[in-house]
């Protein structure tokens, strides 16, 4: 009977810790459902703080955090102080799309901020657009986002590139600079984000005179990946496209090692985590993707904010922690040159941003609501990522 | 030819896998009657056993072989002491209601777990265990409190996936000009064919079985004979999930991700190899993990690898229809 009342006693306590969990997720006090008060500006970010693709939301969120607290030092957007309010999406489009929801209707957020994954910001752009808040996506690159088919979406804008550009840079990157003839392509087939780069990369890569030998698929969270890796070994390409999440690109590097291939791989924004170094160790080196930035970029107003964030969190920050910081900053410049604080007014200021100078490039919002901006690629070197070269749009 | 065998080896290497959970699945069906969801969990489960124990050792920062022998044995000790739990807990109470009940208890317990191990850790809550219940002046028993105290303080996990540390070192092998094979593919289909060679002598050789026999033939006859039912009942989930941990440990080694869904689809796949093989039937069960590992692995690298489990799947359905009792399994007539 005593190890039935421990049991019960654990399942309990498991529950209750979970509700508390939830009460202390965000980063408002108690009274969170209230509408924010005219004396200050609420911000929502909705991000991946935990799953596959945790680093992703931590990272963003941690950027956004720094862009507040310099406005707020600065004495805030039109006198009122900042305050940030964060809900995880756990990786996941539906989670996201209630984390918005929950923003907009409940909280009445001035601006939303998110997600990083392409089909997570297209699961909250439809709650953006229809109750007309502005939202700053700061790395989906999915051209969907901003645009739902010939229609640009009223209030949904981002600071990144998109993925046509992104995958064309690889292109070309592969074709002119590594002189490299036949690739193979690995792509996650339920992912927005990677089946747009690597439509756009097959198409710019067939132009440029080279040869897709091959291309497969996966599954975002398979652990096998050796079927398609020994066909792909088969057609003997110079190096395989993996427009993926670091998680499995990681793993299916690893794989490819395992099987004996030595080609270099390729990919995209999606890489860029600490994670798949420690995951993929040594397979993962001398590969090459497509990034925002590179913190070994000597200008002044980059070495700024890399020293500004080792400052405050004690990391490097990645591609996505200053893409999170530009969308910040971005948002509430346009708040402060907004003739007043509704959705309409803020939405036409970010609408109107003309060469912002952001971390990750000069930032003008185009008629298609997206950033038109350059892209650099770095080479995995000795667990770390190494600057190559800067791609203009 | 080289591809080809390739391949095999890795439709193999992925087959063995789906035998080893396929075994604990088919053992609980073959006595209870009962489909086991809450059994792809309990791999998890186990997974997670084996990376709190490593991180505890600092297994990949040093790995030994006494080591690996802890995190194997302490992984198997959770995973039993989970699947008695589960069996006492949610399945003894229902055992003499219709099976419908039994079997969505069994879902439930495996969305428990699965969505119990997505709560962010107590740690991220700036928490321990021990604070949480002391906090509510609740007294706990003695031997509970020190098991609380050596709860890892990042439990439960979360939904972010956690790197599994390679519990002995991997090797690799090129064989036959340019076939890659390491030596956890062997270890593993080694482990399942023991396994499978030694639940058969345990089914058919020892007394036990003959006891297990008896209870799958009618609880309650076996009962009236003298035979202690809910220990044989116990002691099956007991063995099917330790089974469920070995393959859990020897796939995080070589396959390093786990997260608390990982369970899922292997899960699911395995209860179709089970099917497909003869559900209740030990070899069956192998047999029937083996040929789905292998058609997976070919429809992928063959033809579309979108389409890899839905070809996969589609053969297993054209076999059933031909053979509905499965590849081993017997006929079974109801006698009314």
């Amino acid at each position: 009977m005593r190890a039935v009342r421990a049991m019960a006693l654990l399942a309990a306590s498991l529950a209750l810790a979970a509700c508390q969990g939830k009460k202390a997720e965000g980063d408002a006090p108690a009274k969170s459902a209230a509408a924010p008060a005219a004396d200050k500006i609420l911000v929502g970010h909705v991000g991946s703080m935990t799953g596959s693709e945790a680093t992703f939301g931590q990272s963003t969120d941690q950027g956004i955090k720094l862009a507040i607290e310099q406005w707020n030092a600065k004495g805030g957007v039109k006198g009122k102080p900042i305050t940030l309010r964060t809900y995880d999406s756990q990786g996941k489009p539906e989670e996201a799309a209630v984390a918005a929801t929950r923003l907009v209707v409940n909280d009445k957020v001035n601006l939303l901020l998110g997600e990083v994954a392409s089909s997570r910001s297209l699961a909250m752009a439809p709650v953006a657009d229809g109750n007309g808040t502005p939202m700053i996506t700061p790395s989906s690159t999915n051209p969907r986002v901003t645009k739902d088919k010939d229609k640009v979406r009223p209030f949904v804008f981002r600071v990144c590139f998109i993925d046509p550009f992104q995958g064309t840079v690889m292109a070309k990157f592969a074709r002119n600079d590594r002189k490299i003839e036949k690739v193979a392509i690995l792509r996650d087939v339920g992912n927005d984000y990677s089946m747009g780069l690597a439509d756009y990369f097959l198409a710019k890569f067939k132009e440029l005179g080279g040869t897709v030998v091959d291309d497969q698929s996966y599954k975002a969270g398979d652990q096998d990946f050796k079927a398609q890796l020994t066909a792909i070994k088969n057609k003997n390409p110079q190096a395989v496209y993996v427009p993926g999440y670091y998680t499995d690109v990681a793993l299916i590097a690893r794989q490819a090692r395992e099987l004996g291939m030595k080609q270099p791989l390729l990919g995209g924004d999606g890489w860029d985590s600490a994670k798949l170094f420690e995951i993929g160790g040594k397979a993962i080196e001398g590969s090459f993707y497509s990034n925002h930035y590179s913190p070994d970029d000597p200008s002044p107003r980059i070495q700024e904010f890399v020293k500004a964030y080792k400052a405050r969190f004690g990391v490097v920050p990645d591609g996505l922690a200053a893409q999170g910081y530009d969308a910040a900053m971005v948002g509430f410049d346009a708040m402060n040159r907004a003739a007043d604080g509704s959705g309409a007014a803020i939405r036409d200021a970010i609408g109107a941003t003309k060469d912002y100078p952001g971390v990750t490039g000069i930032i003008t919002i185009d008629a298609n609501h997206d950033a038109v901006k350059p892209a650099v690629v770095l080479e995995v070197k000795d667990g770390k990522s190494v600057f190559i070269t800067t791609v203009a749009p | 030819m080289t591809e080809f065998l390739q391949h095999v080896v890795n439709g193999v290497s992925l087959g063995t896998i789906y035998a080893l959970i396929a075994l604990g699945y088919t053992m609980v069906y073959g006595v209870l009657k009962l489909i086991n969801f809450a059994h792809g969990d309990v791999y998890m489960v186990a997974a997670f056993s084996g990376f709190y124990i490593a991180t505890g050792l600092g297994v990949r920062d040093d790995p030994t072989v006494g080591k690996a022998v802890a995190v194997f044995l302490g992984s198997m000790v959770v995973a039993g002491a989970l699947g008695w739990a589960i069996e006492r807990f949610a399945y003894r109470p229902l055992r003499n209601r219709p099976r419908l009940a039994t079997l969505i208890t069994a879902i439930g317990v495996s969305f428990l777990l699965e969505y119990g191990f997505q709560l962010p850790s107590l740690q991220a809550q700036g928490r321990s265990l021990e604070e949480v219940l002391r906090g509510w002046g609740w007294t706990v028993p003695g031997w509970f409190d020190a098991l609380v105290t050596a709860l890892p303080s990042t439990f439960p996990p979360g939904p972010t996936p956690r790197f599994f540390p390679e519990p002995f070192t991997r090797v690799d092998w090129t064989v036959l000009g340019g076939v890659h094979i390491s030596n956890y593919d062997v270890v593993s289909f080694l482990v399942a064919f023991a396994f499978m060679l030694g639940l058969q002598w345990i089914v058919y050789r020892t007394r036990f079985g003959m006891a297990m026999r008896a209870v799958s033939f009618d609880p309650r006859v076996a009962g009236l004979m003298g035979i202690p039912v809910n220990r044989v009942i116990s002691t099956t989930f007991v063995l099917g999930s330790v089974l469920a941990a070995v393959a859990a440990l020897l796939v995080a080694g070589s396959r390093p991700r786990i997260d608390p869904i990982m369970g899922l689809m292997p899960g699911l796949k395995a209860f179709v190899a089970a099917v497909f093989g003869g559900i209740g039937n030990v070899p069956g069960a192998m047999l029937g993990g083996l040929v789905l590992g292998l058609a997976e692995e070919m429809v992928a690298g063959y033809t579309v690898s979108s389409f890899r489990d839905g070809i996969a799947f589609a053969i297993l359905i054209l076999v059933l229809l031909v053979r509905p009792e499965g590849l081993l399994g017997r006929v079974t007539v109801e006698k009314v």
